[in-house]
């Protein structure tokens, strides 16, 4: 499957998911569904047979609440069948509505903000220090960049040149309780990674060709953590839900539901 | 105390290639020779503590066991989110040694106390609360550390701690309240931590007759022996430097009433708990002169 089809597919199962669970977050989801697509079909190596494998990429989600879009996607590179989601935000279900661990392919558990690119750092730092090949990437909201365990993690990893991490920062502008820049200004963002001595690339986080060409650059980096700002829209994919701060948080209803997917499959 | 620790920390690391040693940007004097020896395996994170606790999580993850060394509340209250979600939830080997227990660093001020955090990383699923006495129980301690695969919360003195103990090769038991000194009386006092030492000192003023234990685990505690010594000595006392919410003596409350309310235990002991009432201290003092000022004293009226 290419990648436009494989993100048609997260866009679909992600709303999907949330319709039948009545749950939130379906715009961060959908921001970063091409992201996810390009990795997973064309940058990452892993085996779904074994999810553990050492030589594989490291992927961490810390967005942790828009996770839908990375079950589906997990689901579409084979580590468990489409259908286990369906108990997903039910009761005893392992998929949980904030990323869990215990689902085959899931490095780590998130939730609270902050935590995926300190842990990842720390992953980062054991393959270079045992020599070994495998990229580490981390997912991270644009909210969350006001987290300062980000910051110091982006000092650490830069002053330790762990050039075989790179952040993905899901830069759809909109956060909890308003936009970015109204809530807490990260501009001028470019300035500040680099500052930070990060490799930085701003791209287009739903045009594919840039996306791979920014993971391309990223794994001839020899020197430098990279930093991958994808300036997405939140709620890509679904008219009513883009650019709109209300699908931080609602569900859609039978009617939404259905509209949705009739504007995916177009 | 943080010598012995470190110094025995070298020892199994020269076999186990899978120790590895983050400091928060301290342990002056102290953590050079680890740096020295296994440079590969020492790392110096900096005054960001959050960030810390991610790396150390993340190289646990990848296989390592890795050790984070710190002045006690910096690695442990300032970064509690990380410690929980990143490392607990996971039981993951990450072990946290703390330096500078209750008022070691005395006039430095509240900020250096560590006063609360027993409470706090006992209440955390999967982390085991160690808690020596002497420099041969943190030997000890960091010897058991070494093949222990979970999460460790280790709070350690400083410098210059006397060793109570004789015989400070023994090994410990994951739990086991370590003997000091039997008696038949019904009295029996367990301590944690260096006031261990002074308390002793107190006892042989007082010619108090008394079972005297160190506590070098605060969680698990050992239930079988607890019960034993509960129904042997029937008047408890327990000293420790910490407030006297969630710490030492509420464990063995806890434990002690759980016994009782099963039927195990026919008597419901006397507890007597010498810790800190609830206040922070507001003036310089030594170690020795915070632990006056605040009643952490032992008295012949706590005895039978």
């Amino acid at each position: 499957m290419n990648s436009s089809d494989f993100a048609k597919q997260i866009r679909e199962m992600s709303v999907k998911m949330v319709y039948r669970a009545n749950a939130s977050h379906i715009g961060g989801a959908m921001s970063m569904a091409d992201i996810l697509a390009v990795l997973y079909t064309d940058v990452m190596k892993y085996n779904p047979q074994k999810p553990n494998w050492e030589g594989r990429d490291r992927f961490l989600l810390s967005k942790g609440h828009a996770c839908v879009s990375y079950y589906a996607t997990l689901a579409l590179a084979g580590f468990f069948p489409a259908e286990e989601l369906d108990s997903y935000g039910q009761n005893g279900s392992k998929f949980l509505c904030h990323i869990s661990h215990l689902v085959p392919g899931v490095e780590i558990s998130a939730g609270s903000l902050g935590h995926g690119l300190p842990y990842g750092t720390g992953i980062a730092l054991a393959g270079q220090i045992r020599e070994q090949d495998y990229h580490t990437f981390v997912l991270l909201g644009d909210g969350e960049m006001d987290e300062g365990s980000n910051w110091e993690a982006l000092m650490f990893a830069s002053h330790h040149h762990l050039n075989r991490l790179c952040a993905i920062i899901d830069y759809n502008k909109i956060q909890s309780l308003g936009n970015t820049n109204e809530v807490m200004n990260l501009e001028p963002l470019v300035d500040k990674l680099k500052a930070f001595n990060c490799h930085v690339l701003n791209i287009d986080g739903h045009n594919h060709e840039e996306i791979l060409n920014a993971f391309r650059k990223f794994e001839v980096q020899t020197d430098k953590p990279t930093v991958i700002i994808a300036n997405t829209v939140k709620g890509k994919g679904v008219s009513y839900m883009e650019n709109n701060l209300a699908w931080h948080y609602k569900s859609p209803n039978e009617e939404q539901y259905e509209t949705a997917i009739k504007e995916i499959e177009k | 105390m943080r010598t012995a620790f470190i110094q025995q920390l070298i020892k199994e690391a020269e076999t186990n290639d899978k120790i590895f040693l983050i400091v928060g940007d301290l342990g002056y004097h102290v953590v050079e020779p680890f740096r020295d020896k296994f440079p590969k395996r020492f790392l110096n994170a900096g005054i960001a503590e959050q960030n810390m606790i991610g790396v150390a999580a993340g190289l646990a993850k990848e296989g390592y066991n890795v050790y984070i060394y710190s002045i006690a509340n910096f690695p442990t209250l300032r970064c509690l989110e990380e410690i929980r979600n990143d490392v607990t939830y996971y039981n993951g080997s990450v072990k946290i040694v703390a330096v500078g227990a209750g008022f070691a660093y005395g006039s430095l001020g509240m900020s250096h106390h560590a006063t609360e955090e027993i409470g706090i990383m006992r209440t955390l699923p999967n982390m085991v609360v160690a808690s020596p006495s002497d420099p041969g129980e943190a030997q000890a301690v960091a010897s058991f550390t070494a093949n222990y695969p979970g999460s460790m919360y280790i709070r350690l003195g400083k410098a210059g701690e006397k060793q109570v103990f004789p015989d400070n090769q023994e090994k410990l038991q994951l739990g086991h309240l370590h003997c000091l000194r039997e008696s038949d009386s019904k009295n029996i006092l367990l301590a944690t931590g260096s006031i261990l030492f002074d308390s002793v000192n107190q006892i042989n003023e007082l010619s108090i007759d008394t079972a005297i234990y160190s506590v070098p685990f605060i969680k698990p505690l050992q239930t079988e022996q607890l019960l034993k010594l509960a129904e042997k000595h029937p008047n408890m006392v327990v000293i420790e430097e910490h407030q006297k919410s969630c710490g030492l003596g509420c464990a063995i409350i806890e434990q002690i009433s759980d016994l009782y309310a099963t039927g195990r235990l026919k008597n419901y002991p006397k507890i007597h708990r010498l810790a800190i009432n609830d206040e922070y201290v507001h003036i310089a003092g030594s170690e020795e002169y915070l632990r006056k000022f605040t009643h952490l004293t032992l008295s012949k009226d706590l005895f039978c």
